[in-house]
């Protein structure tokens, strides 16, 4: 829809040897066997282990059991995780490509916190309380927040470290912000201190349902921008001469980033590192193409939430630790490997 | 060089004096002290800044003499030291990663200091002297955390940015699952602490303030001509004979130690350690880290922040935090607006 | 020069003042030289040649103490420069780097002064002597004038001289220059050798520089230094060594070497293919 590939690309994926893509295209297939695994994890692990019998049976053959209710919870828990993994990872590997950092994630710069600043803003100044309602906010806060941070950290200019604290030091004034709310007001502080921490918890059916239309399209804008983000990889000035529209792309690219992060955060709360990890993964093993790297990211990012909530849920049996905290402390540290490995020209 | 002078003694010493800089910590020292005079004088019974000079030099009647010094000039203390180590702590921070952002309160010790007062609440149930040892506890330990995670083969400012911003997401979820997993009156008291007052500090909190900063003051100054070539790169630096690792990690330890000791005494007081240094470096023009000058600033903008705090919302006071938290969010958009118009965007 | 060039090669180290005796150079797992042995010859103006990612750079941190050698050491003055004070070392020894950040808002002169640091300390912070070479050093590099402007504002190479003033300023009896060229225009590149050339003969100073352009080496160097894959092909004096030989061994470049219409040096003139050769042409119209 966007670029069309000029004739050297096209003769080299033409000529790429039928075997590699045949292997990316095996391997997608993998992922999402192993997503319908984890998936089944979901569902059958947590403070009261299921046996498959019993989720089959709450699958297929719902006859209000109290098994087949714990099922139908944690299947929309398990949606959402779906949604709300697929949601990030796309916007993280959109984020990355956009600004070429490959230390970019919707949650460290800031643009998660942007969209809960917002919705906690709109359930305690105009009192909207149902999540089609709040999402709009969430978006507004992560569009603000993505643009400010995007022109702190030097827009044209922005290296990775200069965005990463611009999305920082944002985060921390919102924080601030919310914090004084929590203060000045008992009730919110009551509410919003479970906010602060993503969780899938709140995976009620109607939450999926008021998110599902932005999450898919969202998706879908992300997946069609995957040429022009191949286009841009290579710097402005080339991505120009193969003819390529900047501007275009990332608006659309920003637009997309920011209803996925808005409706991901408006459903579960603020979630970070995702939308970093996954996209590294990935790219380990399909190279730089955002043809592939964004269909594997959409599929192996809930593999990865999934499997942090299912964690989340055993490690802190009968209570559970919140999918946002355990992101965090698995990705903290993966971060900081990344950051180490990199040369200091490079950041 | 243009107000650079320099004072020389006949046996062959001399000292580097920049006038306008020299200037502009004169000047912010006085209003500091003013406004810690005027402070004084603030609150449920006003006193008169006349006065409060007549107690403080020990001839006022003896109501006011309990109201001024056990009650009024502990907390002024207070916020004077913490503004002081907190600019100081900032400037440094900024210098050795190079970027105005780089600030403790961005690089995760204030979260680490959070992440031990937090649990002291939580778990224990702490007295407040009891939150302040967990709070410095845990800042000290996230600083040594995060340069050692930095390390490699020597520490790199921006490697340090990156790492402290990773160990500052890790610790912020922690201190997010710590207020969940409390009840609710504790959770309160976690939000009062975090977001950082000044109420209720008294002559516990000053002491040992005033001893660490007696010693690190003088250590960090002395070093600052070592920082000031820092600046230019660590090859050059390398080359004109600083030993670059060794300053580094002095200057490292001493802004650590003085943001985690601020932090206990006072709660995590953001923003001071972000703009004081900016707003110094404004106004001495001089290029370098303006270690004295960030001081004074600091120290003025919170007993400033402090007063405004006390007299701006009517009976409601609110902690020193919330205004200067206020203060970072402006300044974080005037920054926007004048690297725009500088043409860096 | 040249005759004293190739009997120095023959001479031990306790002669030069900087030398390195097989040194191990790595960074992380990656060795760029091992067992390289060379030496700086006093009052010379030494430059290091050699392809991308010879080791010419590597070679240079070695030799100015920012670099630890795996194996082997770097000497100077008879002692290890690894054990050296560090304001010893920079007293003796100026580097300009390929690297280096001009503060936010810093004038010319402040920077220069900067050069002064290892002869300063906490209660000596700027003496009359202080004073007077760094106005000695802005004059000598041509940059008195700019010394109230600032160095943001400077053009690329008006920059560099101002970096070179710095280095000046320290006042040391060596001086390593790090690609000292590279990024400036052709003016300026020669503005920047015809100043080193007049600092190492006016004061004996020896200087040691890394140069990328062979031509401009072979103009200015008194000893040459030609490494290739972390070894020393050759080193001596231009004049001597530059020949088409070495070229194709070290640069992989088929080429013919004249004199130098203005220095008599040697000027490299690398061989054209195809139809850019003088005489292709006719020879093509006669073939057909």
């Amino acid at each position: 829809m966007l670029v069309e590939s000029p004739p050297e690309q096209r003769a080299e994926t033409a000529a790429a040897p039928p075997s590699r893509r045949a292997v990316r295209a095996v391997g997608l297939l993998a992922s999402l066997v192993l997503l319908a695994l984890v998936a089944l994890a979901s569902i059958a692990i947590g403070a009261k282990e299921l046996s498959l019998e019993q989720v089959w049976h709450g699958l297929f053959e719902d006859s209000g059991t109290y098994g087949d209710v714990v099922v139908a919870d944690r299947l929309s828990r398990t949606v959402l995780g779906v949604l709300a993994g697929a949601a990030l990872g796309l916007a993280g590997s959109v984020l990355q490509a956009l600004t070429r950092n490959p230390l970019a994630d919707p949650g460290l710069l800031g643009i998660n916190a942007g969209a809960s600043a917002a919705v906690v803003t709109a359930i305690t100044f105009f009192g909207v309380t149902s999540l089609s309602g709040y999402v709009w906010f969430a978006f507004f806060g992560a569009a603000a927040v993505g643009a400010l941070v995007w022109f702190l950290g030097g827009s044209r200019g922005a290296t990775p470290v200069r965005l990463a604290l611009a999305g920082t030091a944002i985060s921390a004034a919102l924080f601030g912000y919310l914090q004084a709310i929590m203060i000045l007001d008992d009730a919110a502080l009551g509410r919003m201190r479970f906010w602060t921490v993503g969780s899938l918890a709140s995976g009620s059916d109607s939450t999926i349902v008021q998110v599902l239309p932005f999450i898919v399209a969202g998706s879908l804008l992300a997946l069609a921008l995957a040429r022009p983000l191949n286009a841009m990889a290579m710097g402005d000035d080339t991505a120009k001469a193969l003819g390529a529209n900047l501007n275009r792309t990332r608006a659309l690219s920003m637009l997309a980033a920011t209803v996925l992060c808005g409706a991901a955060t408006a459903a579960c709360g603020p979630i970070i590192f995702v939308g970093l990890m996954v996209p590294h993964v990935v790219r380990s093993f399909t190279g730089p193409d955002q043809r592939w790297i964004l269909p594997y990211a959409a599929v192996l990012s809930p593999v990865l939430l999934l499997g942090a909530d299912v964690i989340g849920r055993i490690v802190a049996r009968p209570a559970e630790l919140q999918v946002g905290i355990v992101t965090a402390i698995l990705g903290g540290p993966v971060f900081i490997l990344l950051v180490r490995r990199r040369r200091t020209a490079q950041l | 060089m243009k107000t650079n002078r320099a004072v020389r003694s006949p046996g062959g010493l001399s000292v580097r004096l920049d006038v306008r800089a020299l200037t502009v910590v004169v000047v912010l020292l006085l209003t500091a002290l003013t406004a810690s005079v005027v402070l004084i004088g603030t609150g449920d019974f006003p006193i008169p800044a006349g006065d409060v000079l007549r107690t403080l030099v020990g001839e006022g009647n003896a109501g006011q003499e309990f109201i001024v010094t056990e009650l009024r000039l502990p907390r002024v203390l207070v916020g004077l030291l913490v503004g002081a180590s907190l600019g100081l702590g900032g400037a440094l921070f900024q210098s050795i990663s190079r970027n105005p952002l780089g600030s403790p309160d961005v690089l995760g010790l204030g979260q680490g200091a959070t992440a031990g007062a937090l649990t002291v609440i939580v778990l224990f149930s702490g007295t407040a002297g009891q939150v302040a040892l967990g709070a410095l506890a845990g800042g000290l330990v996230t600083g040594f955390a995060i340069y050692a995670l930095a390390w490699k083969r020597g520490v790199h400012g921006y490697r340090l940015v990156l790492v402290g911003i990773g160990v500052s997401a890790i610790v912020t979820a922690v201190n997010g699952y710590l207020l969940t997993k409390s009840d609710i009156v504790d959770a309160a008291r976690a939000v009062v602490w975090m977001t950082g007052s000044l109420d209720g500090r008294d002559w516990d909190q000053v002491w040992p303030l005033l001893a660490l900063c007696a010693v690190l003051v003088p250590l960090v100054l002395a070093n600052g001509r070592g920082l000031r070539m820092l600046e230019m790169g660590d090859d050059v630096s390398y080359a004109l004979g600083v030993r670059v690792e060794r300053v580094r990690l002095l200057l490292m330890l001493s802004a650590v130690l003085l943001t985690a000791s601020a932090t206990a005494a006072a709660g995590p007081v953001s923003f001071v350690a972000l703009t004081a240094p900016q707003l110094a470096r404004r106004l001495t023009r001089a290029p370098g880290p303006n270690l004295a000058a960030s001081l004074c600033m600091g120290a003025a903008l919170l007993v400033t922040a402090d007063w405004v705090s006390q007299r701006a919302f009517g009976a409601e006071q609110l902690p020193v935090g919330v205004v200067t938290g206020v203060l970072g969010g402006v300044y974080l958009l005037w920054l926007l607006v004048t690297e725009r118009r500088a043409g860096r965007i | 020069m040249s005759g004293t060039g190739s009997t120095l090669n023959h001479r031990r180290s306790t002669v030069n003042r900087l030398s390195a005796e097989n040194v191990t150079l790595a960074y992380d797992q990656r060795v760029i030289a091992e067992q390289l042995s060379v030496e700086i010859p006093d009052n010379s103006f030494t430059v290091i040649v050699g392809p991308n990612a010879c080791g010419k750079s590597t070679l240079l941190r070695a030799l100015s103490r920012m670099l630890k050698p795996n194996a082997g050491r770097v000497l100077l003055d008879g002692q290890v420069i690894q054990s050296m004070p560090a304001k010893k070392v920079a007293r003796t020894l100026g580097l300009l780097p390929q690297s280096s950040i001009a503060p936010d808002g810093i004038t010319v002169g402040d920077l220069v002064g900067r050069g002064r640091y290892p002869h300063q300390g906490l209660l000596r912070q700027w003496s009359a002597e202080d004073e007077r070479v760094v106005q000695e050093s802005m004059a000598r590099t041509g940059i008195a004038e700019l010394a109230d402007r600032y160095v943001d504002e400077l053009s690329g190479g008006q920059r560099q001289r101002v970096w070179i003033a710095m280095a000046l300023a320290q006042q040391t009896p060596l001086l390593l220059l790090d690609e000292p060229t590279t990024f400036l225009d052709i003016q300026h590149q020669i503005d920047v050798l015809d100043l080193c050339a007049d600092l190492h003969e006016e004061h004996g100073r020896t200087l040691v520089a890394v140069l990328h352009d062979l031509n401009h080496a072979a103009r200015y160097a008194t000893h040459l230094i030609a490494l290739r894959e972390g070894r020393v092909i050759a080193q001596g004096a231009p004049k001597d060594i530059v020949t088409a030989g070495l070229v194709e061994e070290v640069f992989r470049l088929r080429c013919q070497v004249i004199d130098d219409p203005e220095t008599g040096t040697p000027l490299v003139v690398p061989a054209a293919r195809g139809t850019r050769a003088k005489g292709a042409a006719e020879k093509a119209g006669a073939m057909r």
